[in-house]
């Protein structure tokens, strides 16, 4: 087997604007950030009401996913057995102070089950999961800052352990000002190899 | 009574985020859950909230929920006869 890998597509998602392999495909004239999600699920014609009840981490990570894993001329056969790592900062911090706030006062003690669903940093990778029917391995790190080198030794273990063909990274940071989604996928296939500096550089591009 | 039904479509829809429906889209008979408005267990946990929230109604039998929640008519029917607030 040829263990050579590479960075088939990548997309960045920024308050400013979405990319694909370094293509601006919409830009982000007026809105907040959450606003802006929902421009994108439209620009990209997604017709998925759960969308709606994800918070911003998940909506986030679900939209990485659509816009790399179901891309024109993608392989079909390929993205079943796409595997999902992801990591962040803040892991689901901005839900969970959400749902903390529902608790604080015992006087008015009404926590939503809906937002309590997503106070963990991985389910926005069980929606993806759901939505693309994978049952392959996925895991999610939260780190002091975007780790290049584990990601890329990580992946190179999974696929190398035929746990997946090709596998789905994430770094989906949401806390206060700081909102950006960075995306890539790793596989067989592509032109730009899978090293630490080329993982480095296109996360750097944004 | 078409007050409250109306009141009820629109926190559904608040609380629930179904940003695709308007309150016209929903008919009282509507099922809220299977085939209707497409509801999942979640959201049946948020409306029996909204119900303590909104209405002062606690429901602590979940067989209770399944018929209370059968559609926005049964739902209005049922605040009318027990709310506290």
């Amino acid at each position: 087997m040829d263990n050579t890998y590479f960075i088939s597509d990548f997309c960045h998602i920024t308050a400013e604007e979405v990319s694909v392999n370094g293509t601006v495909i919409l830009k982000n004239e007026t809105a907040g950030f959450e606003t802006f999600l929902k421009e994108v699920y439209q620009a990209i014609d997604l017709k998925y009401s759960k969308f709606f009840k994800m918070d911003t981490l998940s909506k986030l990570t679900f939209l990485g996913a659509e816009l790399l894993l179901k891309k024109e001329g993608s392989d079909v056969e390929n993205w079943k057995e796409t595997a999902l790592v992801f990591s962040n900062k803040s892991s689901s911090l901005e839900t969970d102070r959400k749902h903390q706030q529902s608790i604080e006062d015992s006087e008015n003690f009404y926590p939503s089950p809906a937002v309590f669903v997503y106070t963990l940093p991985n389910i926005g990778m069980g929606e993806v999961a759901i939505r693309h029917q994978l049952q392959t391995d996925n895991a999610f790190f939260v780190f002091d800052e975007f780790e290049p080198e584990f990601l890329q030794k990580y992946t190179v273990s999974l696929l190398q352990e035929k746990k997946c063909s090709q596998i789905l990274c994430g770094w989906t940071e949401v806390d206060g000002v700081s909102r950006h989604g960075f995306f890539y996928v790793v596989s067989q296939h592509g032109t730009t190899l899978h090293t630490k500096q080329n993982i480095k550089n296109i996360y750097t591009q944004s | 009574m078409e007050a409250l039904k109306q009141e009820l479509k629109e926190s559904i829809i608040e609380t629930l985020n179904l940003e695709e429906f308007s309150p016209a889209d929903i008919d009282d008979n509507d099922a809220l859950f299977g085939d209707g408005l497409g509801l999942d267990s979640i959201d049946a946990l948020e409306l029996i909230v909204l119900l303590d929230k909104d209405y002062g109604i606690k429901l602590t039998d979940p067989e209770e929920s399944k018929t209370i929640f059968k559609s926005v008519e049964v739902l209005a029917t049922y605040i009318e006869a027990n709310r506290t607030k």
